[in-house]
């Protein structure tokens, strides 16, 4: 078993700078998502971890090994790819073989190992059939099992769900999860699926222009965003933020009155759309309904407040209509202060 | 019929008899005897139906040799043109290089450079280096003037094979060696075999340089060229049938991985 240690990686790719100076570190067994937009970077990590890709500068250790000048092979490790990249002119078995015949194990090891990989991901039975005869899912599922048949310490994934329908994707998440936390590998995770990472990983680190913007288990992510990005980007709906003027440490919006970090100035209220719950007329912050999204256990309402748009997950008794005006108070402790400049959370606020 | 389709099968017909026409009224004029070529208007049928002269074509003094030395010449041409055009279609696939793409339209201008120009100093060159009059020097000319296809047929291929294949490869345990061996070459055989036959039949078909680099070591095309300017015209015809077959056949035998390669749909 072993941990991945990133330290200091740079990227850059003639005048581009895909990766600005970045650190990471994977503890042994744990999963880690890199969540970010397209672009951000994460795959270009993700890339330089498995070989398949220079890094201009900085270190790669891989179970305390320096392995930033080995070529993929000698990685000891093992990846999923966005496009399966299961060998086509093999069978499935040969396929979850791979990486054993090329690491010269024996027939009954190869046997046993195979076996127990098409096991674990329920492919047993697709053994000898060629992937040119499988759905995307089952595609999905030899791929997952050719590299978990080398019982790697480490395991790479690159947006390994993406190519598969809703339904599918989430009945994998829920296999991979569950099958990586008995092998407890250590598991690398790109996507740009939030959800995904959410429900997959141990901690989640987000990327936002070829920089870690933050890195915390997903709640912590979810619920204390370090900028106005990750706020945004995390969570469906993305959090709200408005702009407020502090004055003597607190913002007035309507009747609604906070303490706030600043004593004057400008300044960012991040809240979540479920932390903003009813209040009695006349109190609280007016919102003016413009949208109404009824989503079953709860109303996705989308208006305005203090003239800026917002969003509120609404689960009273009542049924509310556009146009109408409702107060709103947030819950206690649950609001975020950003600098409204360079949109960072403000320390030691929440 | 509706005018559409209609339109599609005349246009599906007018191609198959601009080749299939050709090649029947060689056949006929080959077979049909010392009366049949001289027929005006032609019959469908040739007047009789008689091989004689192909069989005294096979039986002119040297024919047998001149038939050996092409499909020497022709085989060669395929190895070299394969062995070299493989790796540089491979690089223009996989690598990005400065000039790259310079470099694909250089590949492309050597064919754009008239042979006969050549010719000259090639003889002058040939002949110092004991190249002149051998089937190999035949071959290495016929090599240069294959290996832009194959370059760029094979490039074709591999940038249709998901470089993520090789890379998996990498990941579990492969050189890069070993992947090309082991994941891309499998996938891509097919498509190399049919431009190393394709290299062939530009070999066989070649009558220029094999003309004017060989005295006695001629190839097939380049003898017949000599010997049947002579001979009566139903001999030549016999010549010339013999000549197409080989090339119609080869054509015929690989023609699903043409169209693979060129990107129709493979049916």
């Amino acid at each position: 078993m072993a941990g991945i240690a990133i330290e200091n990686v740079r990227k850059s790719f003639g005048s581009m700078t895909a990766l600005k100076e970045l650190s990471l570190n994977v503890e042994d067994g744990e999963f880690v998502a890199l969540l970010g937009p397209s672009g951000c970077g994460k795959t270009t990590l993700l890339r330089i971890v498995a070989g398949l890709e220079t890094r201009t500068s900085g270190r790669i250790l891989v179970g305390g090994r320096d392995v930033s000048d080995l070529p993929p092979r000698e990685r000891k490790l093992a990846m999923v790819f966005q496009n399966y990249a299961v060998f086509p002119h093999m069978t499935v078995y040969e396929n979850i073989a791979f990486g054993l015949r090329m690491a010269k194990a024996d027939r009954t090891k190869v046997e046993r190992q195979v076996q127990r990989a098409a096991g674990l991901m329920h492919i047993e039975h697709l053994l000898g059939r060629h992937p040119g005869q499988l759905s995307g899912g089952q595609r999905q599922r030899v791929a997952v099992a050719r590299a978990l048949a080398v019982e790697p310490s480490v395991l790479l994934m690159d947006e390994p769900l993406s190519n598969l329908d809703a339904l599918l994707r989430m009945e994998m998440r829920a296999e991979l999860k569950a099958v990586l936390r008995e092998a407890g590998t250590t598991t690398l995770y790109v996507t740009h699926d939030q959800t995904e990472a959410m429900g997959l990983a141990d901690r989640i680190a987000v990327m936002h222009g070829g920089r870690i913007e933050q890195l915390a288990p997903p709640m912590a992510v979810y619920r204390t965003p370090a900028t106005v990005f990750v706020g945004s980007f995390v969570g469906a709906p993305p959090m709200n933020f408005l702009r407020c003027q502090a004055a003597d440490g607190a913002v007035a919006i309507g009747a609604l009155k906070l303490a706030c970090p600043r004593n004057s100035g400008e300044i960012v209220m991040g809240v979540r759309a479920e932390d903003l719950l009813p209040a009695t007329a006349g109190t609280g912050l007016p919102f003016e309904v413009r949208v109404v999204e009824p989503l079953g256990s709860h109303a996705l309402l989308t208006g305005t407040a203090h003239r800026q748009q917002i969003r509120v997950v609404y689960a009273g008794e009542r049924d509310v209509s556009a146009g109408e005006t409702l107060h709103l108070a947030p819950i206690a402790g649950r609001i975020c202060w950003m600098d409204a400049a360079d949109g960072r959370a403000i320390e030691g606020t929440t | 019929m509706r005018p559409r389709s209609l339109l599609f099968w005349a246009g599906v017909a007018t191609m198959c008899a601009w080749v299939l026409v050709p090649i029947w009224l060689i056949a006929a004029g080959a077979i049909g005897g010392r009366q049949g070529v001289f027929l005006w208007p032609k019959s469908m049928l040739p007047p009789e139906f008689t091989f004689s002269a192909l069989a005294v074509f096979l039986r002119i003094e040297g024919v047998g040799k001149a038939l050996w030395n092409s499909v020497a010449a022709a085989a060669m041409t395929m190895a070299f043109a394969t062995l070299l055009g493989t790796p540089a279609g491979y690089a223009l696939a996989r690598f990005s290089f400065r000039g790259q793409n310079a470099y694909r339209l250089l590949i492309l201008l050597t064919r754009a450079f008239p042979i006969a120009i050549l010719a000259l100093p090639l003889t002058v060159a040939f002949i110092n280096w004991g190249l002149y009059d051998t089937t190999l020097g035949v071959a290495l000319v016929h090599t240069a003037l294959a290996l832009p296809f194959a370059a760029l047929v094979t490039s074709s291929l591999f940038v249709g094979i998901p470089r993520e294949l090789e890379e998996a490869a990498w990941i579990f345990g492969c050189t890069r060696l070993q992947a090309f061996v082991k994941i891309v070459l499998p996938l891509a055989l097919p498509g190399i075999a049919a431009t190393g036959l394709f290299a062939f039949v530009i070999s066989w078909n070649e009558v220029f340089a094999a003309s004017v680099l060989t005295v006695r070591e001629r190839t097939l095309t380049a003898y017949l060229l000599t010997v049947l300017s002579e001979s009566p015209l139903h001999f030549r015809f016999a010549g010339g049938l013999v000549l197409i077959l080989p090339s119609v056949v080869f054509i015929f035998a690989v023609r699903r991985y043409l169209f693979a390669m060129w990107g129709i749909a493979n049916r």
